[in-house]
């Protein structure tokens, strides 16, 4: 992958997020305290935040530029978003959830439908209720349901958050795995150095919106 | 009943929900761009749409009768080109009834997408969701308790919709008498088992519009 974010600054409450930065890994940390400026990072490139201004392309493909005024609509950008907050369509089961970026009906799943569903081990909840999913539960069918979108690139913000232990290892051995699965890249949003080294190749630290430094996470965090 | 009275109350009922069906998709959109945007003269139309709600509704029926007549500009246009006479026709009921209930269903509307969490319809638009397919699909359901809401009110508001209907629809038996004009005229008239027997049938539909919407709501929280 190829994720060129040029000259990008956008004005928060306490700071500017200011960041110049070419991501070239398939699987990137974004690692930083809380309030860092990580999970406005990750909305600019999703096109869910404008930025003031902002050179983003990812594979050659133009996202934004401020200079133009121009802006890629979100739904064209084709990435996976999996947010912090609940985000699953709370009127819909588990499986028209799943179904929603792949546009697929019920009962007529596709090979990749049941790679997914399998992999994440979620089969047993499709016709579940979203509100009777645990939070576990909860983040698998919303990581199914962005990689069932067919993203280019998939955008985590701290997806492992609020999860006990157990469960917690459990998701981080299947988004270790996911990308030699599905291909997919990742930026993977974390204040936990142990969720960046376990899955990341890269990490760039991030404090008060500019990047401090970037590497080998086992080497930088470690 | 005697048959005049049943063909009052289909009339009633017909024009009733044909009313709510036309300022339906004129009330959400009113609704959902007064919730959504800010442009310029949006303070002027929130102020005219709920208008009838405030105004006497004899004096919202003045407005109408002046604008609708065959002397008004609307009611000239209509009768010029289109043939069309709206005042003391079923129209006028259509017109009266539309007029009055428009406010209730678009506040209340309105209250239902300022509960959707706007970041369900962000995250439909990262899956690859048109703006079309994110109000159909997200929004609108998410927001189908205050429209329900707001059709059974606007529903019910034109059932009972009296003093603008009679200035510009009159009380012509067979034409434009509803059920609220019915009851009053035979009251005056004394002719206290009519008025009782539509009161029945008044009570009868106002439950059954509550308790179908409270149903429906009721289904679609156990989905």
């Amino acid at each position: 992958m190829k994720l060129a974010i040029r000259q990008l600054s956008l004005r928060l409450q306490q700071f500017t997020l200011g960041v110049d930065v070419d991501l070239q890994h398939a699987r990137t940390a974004i690692f930083g305290p809380s309030g860092a400026g990580k999970t406005s990072l990750l909305e600019t490139i999703a096109g869910l935040r404008r930025p003031d201004t902002a050179k983003i392309s990812f594979n050659d493909q133009l996202f934004d530029d401020s200079g133009q005024n121009y802006s890629l609509p979100v739904r064209l950008r084709r990435l996976g978003y999996v947010p912090q907050y609940d985000s699953l369509f709370p009127h819909l089961s588990v499986e028209r959830n799943l179904l929603f970026g792949s546009n697929g009906k019920p009962k007529d799943h596709t090979l990749e439908f049941h790679h997914i569903v399998d992999f994440l081990d979620i089969g047993h909840l499709l016709d579940r209720h979203v509100r009777s999913l645990s939070r576990g539960e909860n983040q698998r069918v919303v990581i199914a349901r962005a990689l069932l979108s067919a993203p280019q690139l998939l955008l985590l913000d701290e997806p492992l958050t609020s999860l006990d232990a157990k469960l917690k290892n459990a998701i981080l051995q299947q988004l270790q795995t996911l990308h030699r699965e599905f291909g997919v890249p990742m930026l993977f949003v974390t204040h936990d150095p142990m969720e960046a080294t376990a899955i990341c190749e890269e990490v760039i630290l991030l404090q008060e919106g500019r990047i401090i430094g970037r590497g080998d996470p086992a080497k930088l965090l470690g | 009943m005697p048959p005049l009275e049943w063909q009052i109350v289909r009339f009633t009922l017909a024009v009733c929900a044909f009313s709510t069906l036309l300022i339906l998709p004129v009330g959400l959109a009113t609704a959902w761009l007064l919730d959504r945007y800010h442009w310029p003269g949006k303070l002027l139309v929130e102020t005219v749409v709920t208008l009838p709600l405030v105004l006497p509704p004899v004096a919202t029926g003045l407005v109408l009768l002046k604008m609708f007549g065959r002397r008004g500009p609307i009611g000239h246009f209509l009768s010029q080109h289109f043939d069309i006479d709206v005042v003391f026709t079923w129209r006028a009921v259509v017109l009266a009834a539309a007029v009055m209930s428009f406010p209730l269903l678009v506040r209340s509307a309105r209250v239902g997408f300022q509960g959707v969490d706007q970041r369900l319809e962000q995250i439909a638009r990262t899956l690859g969701a048109r703006d079309m397919r994110v109000f159909f699909t997200i929004t609108l359901p998410l927001a189908s308790r205050g429209i329900v809401a707001g059709i059974v009110l606007a529903f019910a508001r034109a059932v009972g919709e009296f003093g603008a209907t009679i200035l510009v629809a009159g009380n012509i038996p067979g034409r434009t008498t509803t059920l609220s004009l019915e009851i009053f005229s035979a009251v005056q008239l004394g002719h206290d088992a009519t008025a009782y027997r539509l009161l029945v049938v008044c009570v009868v539909i106002a439950f059954s519009a509550v308790w179908l919407s409270e149903l429906l709501m009721k289904k679609r929280s156990m989905e």
